[in-house]
């Protein structure tokens, strides 16, 4: 309740300040913006919860396009985070043009962008984060990093994501999770866990030979003069969504059983609050807080949603803190004999241009990237129009990632997988080679040619769409539709498995996709071991270098119904 | 941690038996009188039995499970047999677990293979007569493309 009523105090003042800001010069907004409006928050009690999540190597500011589609099916439909565009900003009582508005929706986007700048850096969330300690105490604050922090970036794959583990070691987190960093492969992830001065938590990752616990599953702290367990959960199908041969001894899944064992003990060992960092998607993490007891808070990565403020469901908050360090979550707690007697909530957005960053972090970014710099900034090519991943279908970076691989592979169609990590380029903007590993920085980017029937196609379709649009959102599996180049289709996401695509037809010719007939497609970031082809940033980087200026009309391939 | 192995291998080692193998089933009606076959005129409830699943294989070829039914085990009350079946298996009957009022506790564990999404149903017989049982759908999926 109360989290509510700052929240809106806070919108108020950004909406007032600056106004129909797309009249508003970046100058000016940025005058009416500032950092101490920023920290600006209703504080509770003495306990405060920072949450950092899936910043997926971004230790620069960036551009990132919230998504114009993203349907929820079940009792999650119409609700955060299943709402865009204009619906959220009257959902949450946001002002159009507004600073919140920007940054939490695709409404006037281009303009805005220009208008407020970019978000994040890891040096201006340093800086946050040092005056939230300064504020509040540094024996009152706790600092969780949910994940997905050590990939998607250039100076990420070519330092195996040395660069963020050295980075976030001066912003001290007091715990983190994972999911992409176990693409890395078992050595690599338990070399950097051993190298780290705070834990890698994890109730949920048993070893597959005897299903015993590999990490630790809980971490316990005196903060705020509250006895705190923070319990991990890493991304739960992880070795379905990911390759599972780089780290084969490893188990994952939802393991809600001993999720629950592992809550009662924080308990029974004299935890006041109990607090999940977790790696499992807002929507499962909404329907965990409704099935488990004795959780005070859930701080939810993954599905890269951002809520202004903490949702309550049946006394567990659930704070869903974006990506890519757009946004600083923070949580302040009132503890009364044990019990949570008050809280507020909200995200800090991170609007770089009026965030003075933090020396030492500055510093430590620049010398990550010093080595690298003449590559990162090397211009490949211009783009005319907007350049953005996040979608449930698609996306203009996907499209043209797409085309790409066509062209260069000689294929008659390919699929691009629907991640939900890659930053915003606007209209003008240069490519770089820095811009194009933001969209395909990984440790498996080869680039398969194979033949697929139709049939097959249409089965590779129902079973991603499944794990989008499963109602029961314990079998979500956090990314969005594969993306399909030289194909479209019809999609009714409140459909069952198997008869939510229809319409499959090759765009080349207009005629339907045939079941019984191969088709050559090339696609990346196969699961499957030793697949074979270039990887995907050298391919993309010859197609846009080909290109020069790049173009992406609107893609109308995907038609969506019963929606 | 050596005794949870040793634990383990001695429950499941020590009381499993193979069924044969001589009727093959296809659907889930099959499914369904073999049930009937272990509970005769007993009601099938739902209840002390637990079946662990994981809700969506990492694997298809060994996904782990394991069932446990609570309770006191004594020479007059224990449980008989748990037996597993997989209704979208070309032979939906698994294996089915033996137990005695010596095996302590009531549990066990394996790993089965699952052609595709499908029904995993566990039965257990009691010594009254009772007989329980429980369901886990657990998805099979091709997998890539995670977020």
């Amino acid at each position: 309740m109360y989290s509510r009523r700052d929240f809106l105090q806070f919108s108020a003042i950004c909406a007032a300040t600056t106004g129909f800001s797309t009249a508003l010069t970046p100058v000016a907004a940025q005058q009416k913006l500032s950092q101490d409006q920023l920290l600006n928050f209703d504080s509770k009690g003495s306990l405060t919860l920072l949450h950092i999540t899936d910043i997926h190597a971004q230790l620069k500011p960036v551009y990132f396009r919230p998504p114009s589609e993203n349907y929820g099916v079940g009792d999650f439909e119409g609700v955060p985070p299943h709402l865009v565009g204009q619906n959220f900003l009257d959902h949450f009582n946001i002002e159009k043009g507004s600073a919140l508005a920007y940054a939490h929706t695709m409404v006037d986007y281009v303009d805005l962008a220009r208008t407020y700048g970019r978000l994040g850096g890891l040096d201006r969330m340093a800086t946050l984060v040092n005056a939230i300690r300064a504020e509040r105490g540094d024996n009152n604050v706790l600092l969780l990093d949910g994940g997905d922090t050590w990939q998607g970036s250039y100076t990420a794959l070519k330092t195996n994501g040395q660069d963020m583990v050295d980075c976030m070691a001066i912003l001290k987190p007091d715990a983190m999770v994972g999911h992409w960093e176990f693409t890395l492969g078992t050595d690599r992830v338990l070399e950097i866990i051993d190298s780290m001065d705070y834990p890698f938590l994890a109730s949920n990752i048993v070893d597959t030979d005897w299903e015993e616990p590999v990490f630790d599953s809980t971490a316990f702290y005196d903060r705020g003069n509250t006895r705190v367990a923070v319990i991990g959960q890493a991304m739960p199908y992880t070795p379905i969504a990911n390759p599972r041969w780089m780290f084969p001894e490893w188990s994952f899944g939802l393991r809600l059983g001993l999720l629950q064992e592992n809550v009662n003990k924080a308990r029974e060992e004299g935890a006041e609050v109990v607090v999940l960092l977790s790696h499992n998607g807002f929507d499962v993490d909404q329907k965990l807080a409704r099935e488990l007891t004795g959780l005070d808070v859930i701080l939810t990565g993954h599905t890269h949603d951002a809520v202004p403020e903490a949702l309550n469901i049946n006394n567990t908050l659930v704070l869903s803190s974006g990506s890519h360090g757009k946004y600083l979550g923070r949580v302040d707690l009132e503890v009364n004999n044990g019990k949570v007697t008050d809280y507020s909530s909200s995200l800090i957005p991170v609007f770089s241009d009026v965030i003075e960053p933090d020396a030492e972090m500055k510093a430590a970014i620049d010398a990550v990237r010093a080595p690298h710099e003449n590559e990162l900034n090397r211009v490949l090519g211009q783009t005319d129009t907007m350049l953005y991943r996040r979608g449930n279908f698609n996306g203009t970076w996907d499209d043209l990632i797409c085309q790409g691989l066509m062209v260069e592979r000689d294929a008659e169609l390919s699929f691009s997988p629907g991640f939900r990590w890659g930053s915003t380029l606007l209209p003008g903007n240069n490519i770089t080679v820095d811009d194009l590993y933001n969209q395909t920085s990984m440790s498996y980017p080869s680039v398969y040619r194979l033949e697929f029937s139709g049939s097959q196609i249409k089965e590779i379709l129902e079973d991603v769409c499944d794990n989008l649009f499963n109602p029961d959102p314990f079998f979500q599996q956090g990314g969005d539709m594969v993306r399909v180049g030289g194909m479209g289709y019809t999609c009714a996401p409140k459909e069952i498995m198997g008869s939510r695509i229809s319409d499959m037809t090759l765009l080349a010719t207009g005629e339907p996709i045939d079941p019984n007939k191969n088709y050559v497609v090339a696609g990346w970031a196969s699961v499957n071991e030793n697949v074979e082809g270039p990887a995907v940033y050298d391919l993309m980087e010859s197609y846009i270098s080909d290109q020069k200026t790049v173009s992406m009309e609107k893609n109308n391939a995907v038609k969506v119904t019963g929606v | 941690m050596n005794l949870n192995r040793r634990k383990l291998l001695v429950r499941t080692l020590g009381t499993i038996g193979l069924l044969g193998t001589s009727k093959v089933f296809a659907t889930a009606e099959d499914v369904d009188a073999a049930i009937k076959a272990i509970a005769g005129d007993a009601e099938v409830t739902q209840g002390a039995l637990t079946l662990n699943a994981p809700e969506i294989a990492e694997n298809g070829n060994s996904v782990p499970i394991s069932v446990s039914v609570d309770g006191e085990i004594s020479d007059d009350s224990y449980v008989e047999s748990v037996t597993i079946f997989a209704d979208g298996n070309p032979r939906p009957e698994v294996i089915t677990f033996n137990f005695t009022p010596l095996s302590g506790e009531a549990f066990a564990a394996t790993r089965m293979r699952l052609a595709k999404t499908q029904n995993v149903i566990a039965v257990a017989k009691l010594s009254d007569g009772t007989v329980l049982s429980d369901t886990r759908n657990v998805k099979v999926t091709i997998g890539g493309c995670g977020g």
